[in-house]
């Protein structure tokens, strides 16, 4: 008799796990990769697999260069900024929406999703003609000194438009079950309205908003129509990363095109990721799952 | 600390939540509001904690008027009928939040902070889970960090608001028991709310029975369930029947046969109800006052036989209850025809409508059968 050791294959445990009360694991994980194969990593893979013929050093000239440097840095820097301030005020924006009933509430939720509807290109025209040097916002800013339309403030300006409803959308249903009671529980133990907010409320809605700010950014970065139109597109100042890469597919510079694409794709990717993972973390310091 | 409740009211647009409340509790004292759902008694927590403000009426605490101040500034414990622990705070964290937000001057230091809440958590019996999140404690345990996170700023007044409603029948028994001891140890002005007869007799010293905005009586809990002064009050603190009778020259009369005698006739004579619980009717020999029914069923549900009899077969079915190992539970066979008498009863003039009855398939133990005779 020999003894046999008797380990779980990958087999046998495989046909455990599908003894579960949700089965089809097989089947859906399959169709999932499939999809986002088609979807999305063949498509990106084509990106890089174009980007890499330039050679590493082809690539680096491309990315280096001091105009797609100014692009990549206005792209990134005004996205962040913008969905920034979204994180800032789309709370405010969520919170009336979610804790006050008055007369037009269903009008301004609807309000919310506008960005989300319109035709980029029509908003970023309306922004344009608001704040243009004679539009109706314009005209007072001017005075004071400040240009928003055709500089790197109007980019700003489209990227804060745009990402709104992201921020809102996402932390609605988080502030909704917020429930009434744990402001009440705070009050009662002594804490005024702002130890309220700070101690209680934000660090309950805090992963919330950091997935609606990543959702912001990232619509941001990714956004060309309603940019176009107020940032005047002057290279080095108000010149975003998608324009150069179709200023460059205009020119046939299809190498030089994927190289700043291929870039932007890491750099999302990476920031995403870290968006991500801070999440994750602020998740399971506060204990969210056991 | 004392409280006086004066001609409190509060409206919610057509809705009267408090129609006129008196109440003063002592200072120490353990009180349930008990009434069924939408009977006002949350309100009226809500409006000592300052959650609430009435519209009129006064609050005192020891005789100053709280009106103006905000819920921050009475220092209630609060405790929430789902606790409302802070989910991303740590037991530790979420007891010690009451001391956290005090203005710096009045801050404990750090090292007074930990002593603290390390102690009110061995009170609480939760020594060594102050690190857990609430998320990994059991309902009991949440019960137990939200009363220590409101006993550490040290209120005036305890609130409670259904404090044992989320937890299951077992865990509500021992809780009960453990909160009466901490109220012994603490003595803490307690006030909690319960639509659950049973909790508030068991743990008040003394029972508020509201109803429809108003309280029907006050009293402790002997007094309550032995002189219930209303229909709706003897209704909702256990099973009840109901018996039709006429009353004449301090007689009872059910359908022209003298079943019981009162000891005075305050009553006019005349037609009225007569309440009995279902466990304060016992068999008797022919020649006392009792009247005849006949046995249609018999079940037992744990301790306590029930059996259901029928005096007149126009008329809904009695219900006795009789513990199970009573001499009398063999003579109990469906089809027997047996003779009643009531050991207790109250009568109340006959009015219309008939309050909501309390369902008949809750059976309650009250305990061991009394000697004492005392007529309404």
């Amino acid at each position: 008799m020999t003894t046999t050791l008797w380990l779980p294959t990958p087999a046998a445990s495989a046909r455990r796990r599908s003894r579960s009360v949700i089965p089809g694991f097989g089947l859906t994980m399959g169709f999932t990769i499939l999809y986002l194969s088609l979807i999305v990593l063949i498509p990106l893979a084509g990106v890089f697999f174009k980007a890499a013929g330039l050679g590493w050093q082809g690539l680096w000239d491309v990315v280096s260069s001091a105009r797609v440097l100014a692009a990549l840095k206005l792209s990134f820097g005004a996205a962040l900024i913008g969905a920034g301030i979204n994180a800032v005020f789309g709370p405010l924006v969520a919170w009336v929406v979610v804790r006050y009933e008055f007369p037009g509430k269903r009008v301004l939720d609807a309000i919310i999703d506008l960005p989300f509807a319109l035709p980029t290109a029509v908003a970023g025209i309306a922004l344009t003609s608001l704040y243009a040097g004679n539009g109706w916002i314009g005209q007072y800013l001017e005075p004071m000194g400040i240009k928003v339309a055709f500089t790197p403030l109007g980019v700003i300006v489209a990227c804060t438009f745009i990402g709104l409803p992201f921020v809102v959308r996402t932390l609605q249903p988080v502030l909704e079950d917020a429930e009434k009671e744990f402001e009440e529980a705070a009050a009662s133990l002594g804490a005024d309205r702002w130890q309220t907010i700070t101690r209680v409320i934000l660090p309950a809605i805090l992963p919330a908003l950091l997935t609606g700010f990543a959702l912001a950014f990232a619509r941001a970065v990714g956004e060309y129509g309603s940019i176009i139109f107020i940032a005047g597109n002057l290279p080095m100042i108000s010149e975003i990363a998608p324009l150069l890469i179709i200023i460059k597919l205009e020119e046939f510079d299809y190498g030089g095109a994927t190289a700043v694409a291929a870039t932007m794709l890491v750099l999302s990717f990476a920031l995403l990721l870290a968006i991500n993972l801070l999440q994750a973390w602020t998740r399971r310091r506060h204990g969210g799952r056991s | 600390m004392d409280i006086q409740i004066r001609k409190v009211q509060k409206h919610f647009g057509d809705f009267t939540a408090l129609d006129g409340v008196d109440l003063d509790i002592a200072s120490g004292e353990l009180i349930a509001l008990l009434g069924p759902s939408g009977s006002g008694k949350t309100t009226l927590l809500r409006v000592i904690a300052g959650l609430e403000f009435q519209d009129h009426g006064q609050i005192l605490f020891g005789g100053e008027d709280v009106a103006d101040r905000a819920v921050r500034e009475r220092r209630i414990g609060f405790v929430f009928q789902n606790y409302a622990l802070f989910r991303h705070l740590s037991v530790f964290e979420n007891v010690a939040f009451g001391l956290r937000v005090r203005k710096r001057s009045e801050r404990p230091g750090e090292s007074l902070i930990r002593e603290r809440v390390l102690a009110l958590l061995d009170l609480v019996q939760l020594g060594g889970l102050e690190r857990r999140f609430p998320a990994q404690l059991s309902g009991g345990q949440r019960q137990r960090v939200a009363l220590a996170r409101a006993l550490a700023i040290e209120p005036r007044v305890l609130l409670l608001d259904e404090p044992f409603g989320a937890l299951d029948a077992r865990v509500r028994k021992d809780l009960r028991q453990w909160l009466r001891e901490l109220h012994r140890k603490t003595g803490y002005t307690t006030i909690f709310v319960t639509h659950d007869q049973e909790e508030a007799l068991e743990l008040a010293d003394r029972v508020v029975i509201m109803n429809r905005g108003a309280i029907e009586q006050i009293g402790s809990v002997d007094e309550v369930y032995e002189q219930p002064t209303t229909p709706f009050v003897f209704d909702f603190l256990g099973g009840t029947n109901i018996l039709p009778i006429e009353l004449r020259d301090r007689r009872a009369l059910l359908g022209g046969t003298e079943i019981a005698g009162l000891r005075d006739s305050i009553r006019p004579n005349g037609p009225a109800d007569l309440y009995v619980r279902p466990g304060d009717l016992r068999l008797t020999e022919g020649h006392l006052p009792g009247f005849e029914v006949q046995v249609q069923g018999v079940q037992r549900t744990g301790p306590i036989v029930r059996v259901v009899a029928t005096y007149d077969a126009a008329r809904d079915p009695l219900v006795i209850e009789l513990p199970h190992l009573h001499h009398d539970v063999p003579r109990f066979k469906p089809g027997a025809r047996l003779r009643l008498r009531l050991m207790q009863f109250s009568v109340y003039p006959r009015h219309e409508p008939r309050p909501p009855r309390a369902p008949v398939t809750q059976p309650v133990l009250i305990g061991r059968e009394r000697k004492r005779e005392r007529l309404g």
